[in-house]
């Protein structure tokens, strides 16, 4: 298939999401467009957690501490200074933070850039380990993190959390980023650059005996996904208007793994259906701790039960379909054209 | 006054890195022969609590059969861990093996969460731990004094096991080289399922010792000593059961001690372990003793 033809049907592609999303805005329920919303920052997340976990082979436990940073230093910069006297009743907030204001969007790009730049001085101990020891490492940034904005109350006010952010995140902020980081990222995978990190995750001795330097080529996907986990982080703090240590567990992390496991591991579109499915379907999944009328009886309510649910569908997918949905592969236009055709093929008599 | 002080709290930091290095010796005995952390194995120790408690109030055991019983059913679940989630990835790649033991140990949690519920229960502290000696201004619970005891008598055990004994010899034999070993006519997963068996009981040991320390116990109670433990194991030298032993004493008595030197980072308590983990990763990945020089 040519280029142009691809350009054009990614043009229409994207025409007909911003149609659909502009019907959602105009005549969908609330609760339809905050669901929206979650899944275009999920699928920001995803896309970007899968950059280092997929297609470089990294296991990287600690988005979540990319995400509270980024959420951090976008709420504290788009704040008022009224406002953050009125969040930092016990500690004094430090001096240049606390008089700061900038409109959203440079709070956003902030955020990412702070993530972005926490990601390259903690790149210099994460990218010397490989295997268990980067999993257990980058866990461990992630709960340092979380005891930081836990313990510099000055900073982040502690366990009390900033509380009254404006709910500047809508769907088309959120859906925004999302195809920005979608493009950039899978541009990124298709380059040189994303042809090396492959390389690496196959083979890293090949690779560098190939004269790909590995740690650049890491540091690259590794700041980049933080870049975007940043940004995604900004806008999940201006969705939910109060953040505090306790919204950056690890949990977070655990679904992310679930999103891109599920769609497979290393393919863009299947992080992008991975998180579609996962916040959808977790939503649909709330009737499971809802007390339930069959007829004569009644079943309670189980709290917890769908984390149980999410932990089976994550070991049962890794034990028995350990490729997810699709795989490696893309859902793009080249995919869809050679399944179409093949197809046609079986519908010819022989 | 000062010293007594130090004493009391050196006394803590080796009650709490005994915890440690029990724990630890699970992690350490897995990686030794799989390569592969056990991200599930501080959940084991949330088991065995929650076991004792249900003997006790079900059955109204003593706590001497009790804790027994509920170290050997712990132990149980290990083998059970290691068949339904490591067992069919054995030839599979490091990173779904990885995944599954991340999954693992959700499930653990969230399963504990929906049968016990989310309420901490209190655990009953059997009155033969409960004395207080008192010797000048230094006030000791006898636990604090037992914990390191019956670790050393369990490490004991178990290097007995590891060092004396035929399936011991297989288990090293294992852990130096696993195609070779399986070539030589020995049962490798039996001798899996033992090095699970006699890992997860020690967490289990461990788990009690901690109830009984800390007596407020809930599904998530396993995860913070779980990764410290694993801490300690990377601080040994990972694969080496004497490394761990040491790394947990050592790793308890460096955050007793910086608690008590320092009590203005006492938030930072958390972060320090990691940092510490980061700093040997960095200067010395094979840990104070080295990788199985032990084997």
């Amino acid at each position: 298939m040519s280029a142009k033809w691809k350009f054009c049907l990614n043009i229409a592609a994207l025409s007909a999401l911003f149609g659909l999303l502009y019907l959602f805005s105009r005549y969908g329920s609330g609760y339809q467009i905050r669901i929206l919303t979650n899944i275009a920052i999920f699928i920001t997340l995803a896309v970007s957690y899968n950059l280092v976990n997929g297609v470089c082979g990294l296991l990287h436990l600690g988005p979540n501490g990319f995400i509270a940073v980024g959420a951090y230093t976008s709420a504290l910069l788009s704040m008022t200074p009224a406002e953050k006297e009125l969040n930092f009743i016990l500690e004094h907030l430090v001096w240049p933070i606390s008089v700061i204001h900038v409109p959203f969007l440079v709070s956003l790009i902030a955020a990412g850039a702070v993530a972005a730049l926490f990601a390259f001085v903690i790149s210099f101990p994460v990218l010397r380990v490989r295997g268990d020891y980067l999993a257990i490492v980058t866990f461990g940034f992630g709960e340092v993190v979380r005891v930081l904005c836990n313990a510099c109350q000055s900073v982040t006010n502690g366990p009390l959390g900033l509380k009254g952010l404006h709910p500047y995140t809508n769907l088309w902020w959120s859906w925004g980023v999302a195809v920005l980081a979608v493009i950039v990222i899978q541009r990124l995978i298709d380059s040189n650059y994303g042809l090396a990190m492959k390389a690496i995750r196959e083979d890293e001795t090949a690779a560098m005996a190939m004269g790909v330097d590995p740690s650049r080529r890491l540091l690259v996907a590794f700041m980049v996904s933080a870049f975007f986990s940043g940004v995604a982080g900004g806008l999940l703090a201006h969705l939910i208007t109060t953040i505090s240590p306790g919204v950056f567990t690890f949990v977070l992390t655990f679904n992310l793994l679930i999103m891109i496991v599920v769609g497979g591991l290393g393919s863009t579109t299947g992080a992008i259906i991975g998180a579609v499915l996962f916040t959808w379907g977790g939503e649909a999944l709330r009737i499971v701790e809802r007390p339930m009328d069959i007829g004569i009886f009644t079943i309670p309510g189980i709290p917890g039960m769908r984390m149980v649910i999410f932990s089976l569908i994550l070991m049962l997918v890794i034990l028995f379909a350990r490729n997810g949905i699709l795989g490696r592969w893309e859902l793009n236009w080249d995919f869809l054209a050679s399944k179409f055709a093949r197809l046609r093929r079986t519908d010819t008599p022989l | 006054m000062r010293t007594t002080l130090l004493l009391q709290q050196l006394i803590n930091g080796v009650s709490l890195g005994s915890l440690y290095a029990l724990i630890a010796i699970g992690y350490t005995m897995v990686y030794g022969i799989l390569r592969l952390i056990n991200f599930a194995h501080g959940d084991l120790l949330m088991v065995s609590p929650y076991a004792a408690i249900y003997g006790i109030a079900l059955f109204s055991l003593p706590w001497f059969l009790t804790f027994p019983l509920a170290i050997i059913s712990t132990g149980a679940i290990g083998i059970l861990l290691d068949r339904a989630a490591y067992k069919p990835l054995r030839q599979a790649p490091r990173i779904s093996l990885l995944i599954s033991a991340i999954g693992a140990s959700f499930l653990m949690e969230n399963l504990a969460l929906v049968i016990v519920g989310g309420v901490p229960k209190p655990f009953p502290r059997p009155d033969f731990f409960n004395h207080v000696i008192r010797a000048g201004h230094l006030h000791i619970q006898v636990l604090t004094i037992y914990s390191p005891l019956i670790t050393l008598v369990l490490v004991f055990g178990l290097l007995y096991i590891v060092f004396k004994t035929r399936v011991g010899k297989a288990m090293r034999a294992a852990s130096w080289d696993f195609e070779a070993t399986r070539l030589m006519g020995i049962n490798l997963d039996s001798i899996i399922a033992l090095t699970f068996l006699l890992g997860s009981s020690l967490a289990a040991a461990g788990g009690i010792m901690w109830a009984m320390k800390y007596p407020q116990i809930n599904p998530f109670m396993g995860v913070i000593p779980g990764l410290k433990a694993f801490i300690a194991a990377v601080l040994g030298g990972i694969g080496n059961i004497v490394g761990a032993v040491i790394g947990g004493f050592l790793l308890g008595v460096f955050e007793i001690l910086i608690v008590a030197l320092l009590p203005g980072l006492a938030d930072y308590r958390d972060a320090f372990a990691f940092l510490l983990l980061i700093g040997i990763l960095l200067f010395r990945p094979t840990g104070i003793m080295g990788e199985r020089s032990a084997h």
